[in-house]
């Protein structure tokens, strides 16, 4: 077997694998989380469990409509972005006029709620939902073997990580969001439909949460808590990059993921610890976060 | 809508005890009373989280904070204290004691980090940093995982009072109440306590006057973690248990929930907040995720539509009659 630093290379790229994974999903929610408190300026606590609908969506849709996973990509974000924006219309603009904070205390009742009702509906056991067939097997690589389903999920996360930024940085519209980002009124001075922006702005981060739950529906199982739990570790690697930029948020994920699947080989009893004690280092020595600006 | 009622005219000018005082006296027989007519474990739970949840209104109330990590001080307390009385048999006081002052420790270190962001980076560095304690929680081996410490004996207070006896259990959890809410309430009415307040209202005017907003923030975040810690001490006593589940984020949320729903920055709101959702956790008990479900409809309720809270809706009508909710 071959070994590199006295480590099995088949484990270290094993790990090294599910660490990007991982990197992947928190990348695509702090990418979402980002956007919506840049215009919004609140956090999203409810990403975690819109992301856990997002699964849940393609669960449903396979067992009792028969939609296979390419139709569950294209229409879970969808189903579930609606379901955000009319949280947004209903509830979440009537806040931005108070404190913050009351935004995310009402993303976390959200939260509660959504999750306490798959609960009810499903426990917790987990339902497994089947690899696509298009995707299922695996290369042999010969130092390790790839299953082109992960393969799949880190190409598919990357194409939409960078394709956001595109659409963020290189724009029209983009830039239009990030001028009313700046300073909502004098966006809105200039003719340009602020709220209805905001409103699809959120839509827009729910989808991304939402498609990365489908991405993540044949990786890990169909879980009502698979959301709670993925998402205070997002909330740490958005303290670490900083809300500031959108590439700092997608950087920020990636090497958080690959960082954590080091330590699984390393010391696998930290694994479930080292993002957080990156985040007390980064609090220590640059509080705004690696990529953030101010306080 | 925190200003001192007792110096108000309507206090001042009435003779005798004050309005103040006799509501509060109230307050105290009807909770000497309540262990005759009510379940008394139930009501020591209300207490715990009483407590709990005016130690953190501290921070949220008066310095204007959400921490949402307040449950690794409760829950490790906990162990601490249940380690402490079932390991090593210390005396309840001195276990109780051990227990807060880990808890202020833990917030020392906590709030150093946490204050460096403000707002809703606070919440969620403080998330994350009881996130992290949760894991140690797990995987240490003295808390015993899954399982928790179970079977801690209550013990004798001060050697001498059996507080296996569930009624001097009860008035004891109830003395270390009183006396902690007391704290508080001078800790709020103090010097200390208006700088905070002004902290809260104007931090770069607090700034500009000269006043270390970092060390007043710190300070009371030590004193909101203690207290929180004394109330998970008590809770392992209680129920003669400590498990993960106080250490969860869920119970950092909840005690967010009862300080909402009491009132946000009143006295007697948190508890009146806490008696709620410990009765509704009772009451749905049996009813699987439905505690759930619930918690977030009040968490929305309440912010949509009734921020001021339970106590903080009655305030300004029991302050004209010379009473600080």
């Amino acid at each position: 077997m071959m070994t590199l630093f006295g480590i099995p290379t088949a484990a270290l790229f094993g790990q090294l694998l599910l660490g990007l994974i991982n990197g992947a999903f928190y990348a695509m929610l702090s990418l979402g989380l980002a956007l919506i408190f840049g215009l919004l300026n609140i956090i999203n606590f409810s990403h975690g469990a819109q992301y856990m609908m997002g699964a849940f969506v393609a669960w449903l849709g396979l067992t009792y409509l028969g939609a296979n996973y390419w139709v569950a990509l294209a229409l879970a974000p969808v189903i579930v972005a609606a379901f955000g924006i009319v949280l947004e219309r209903t509830m979440l603009s009537r806040l931005y006029k108070l404190d913050h904070l009351y935004g995310l205390l009402l993303t976390f009742g959200l939260a509660l709620i959504i999750e306490g009702f798959f609960r009810q509906l499903y426990g917790i056991s987990g339902m497994p939902y089947a690899v696509p067939k298009e995707l299922a097997g695996g290369w042999n690589l010969g130092f390790m073997y790839l299953p082109i389903y992960r393969a799949w999920v880190v190409f598919a996360s990357l194409v939409l990580c960078i394709g956001t930024w595109l659409l963020i940085e290189k724009t029209k519209l983009g830039a239009y969001l990030r001028a009313a980002t700046e300073n909502p009124a004098l966006v809105q001075a200039f003719g340009i439909n602020v709220p209805v922006m905001i409103t699809l702005t959120y839509g827009f981060g729910v989808a991304l949460a939402a498609f990365a739950g489908v991405l993540a529906a044949p990786i890990y199982s169909v879980n009502p808590l698979m959301g709670s739990n993925l998402i205070i570790v997002v909330f740490a690697v958005v303290v670490i990059g900083g809300m500031g930029s959108i590439m700092g948020s997608i950087v920020t994920g990636f090497m958080l993921g690959i960082l954590e699947g080091l330590t699984k080989v390393v010391y696998p009893e930290a694994a479930g610890t080292v993002i957080f004690m990156v985040m007390v280092i980064v609090l220590l020595i640059k509080p705004a976060g690696l990529f953030g600006k101010g306080a | 809508m925190t200003s001192q009622s007792v110096t108000t005219p309507a206090a001042a000018a009435s003779s005798g005890p004050s309005r103040q005082t006799i509501f509060v006296g109230l307050l105290l027989v009807l909770a000497l009373a309540a262990p005759f007519a009510v379940y008394p474990v139930f009501l020591m739970k209300g207490l715990c989280f009483a407590l709990f949840a005016a130690a953190f209104n501290l921070m949220l109330g008066y310095v204007g904070l959400l921490s949402f990590g307040h449950a690794m001080f409760f829950g490790w307390s906990a162990y601490i204290t249940a380690h402490a009385a079932k390991e090593w048999g210390l005396t309840p006081e001195i276990a109780i004691l051990l227990g807060t002052f880990c808890a202020a420790g833990l917030g020392a270190v906590v709030g150093w980090l946490a204050i460096r962001r403000q707002g809703i980076y606070f919440a969620m560095i403080t998330l994350a940093l009881a996130q992290l304690m949760y894991f140690v929680a797990l995987q240490a081996p003295f808390t015993h995982g899954e399982d928790g410490i179970q079977g801690v004996p209550r013990g004798h207070l001060f050697g001498l009072i059996d507080l296996s006896d569930t009624m001097n259990m009860y008035y004891f959890v109830l003395a270390v109440f009183v006396l902690a809410v007391l704290f508080l309430y001078r800790v709020v009415h103090s010097p200390f306590g208006q700088v905070l307040k002004a902290i809260r209202d104007n931090e770069p005017r607090a700034i500009s006057l000269g006043y270390q907003v970092h060390r007043y923030k710190l300070i009371a975040f030590i004193i909101s973690a203690g207290l929180s810690g004394m109330a998970g001490s008590v809770k392992s006593l209680v129920f003669q248990l400590a498990s993960l589940a106080d250490v969860h984020w869920h119970a950092s949320g909840e005690v967010v929930l009862m300080t909402l729903l009491g009132g946000v920055g009143t006295i007697f709101g948190p508890a009146a907040g806490a008696y709620l959702v410990v009765t509704i956790q009772n009451y749905f008990a049996s009813a699987g995720s439905w505690v759930t479900i619930i918690q977030g409809f009040i968490f929305v309720v309440c912010v949509l539509a009734f921020r001021a809270g339970i106590v903080g809706v009655f305030a300004p009508f029991l302050k004209k009659r010379g009473i600080e909710a």
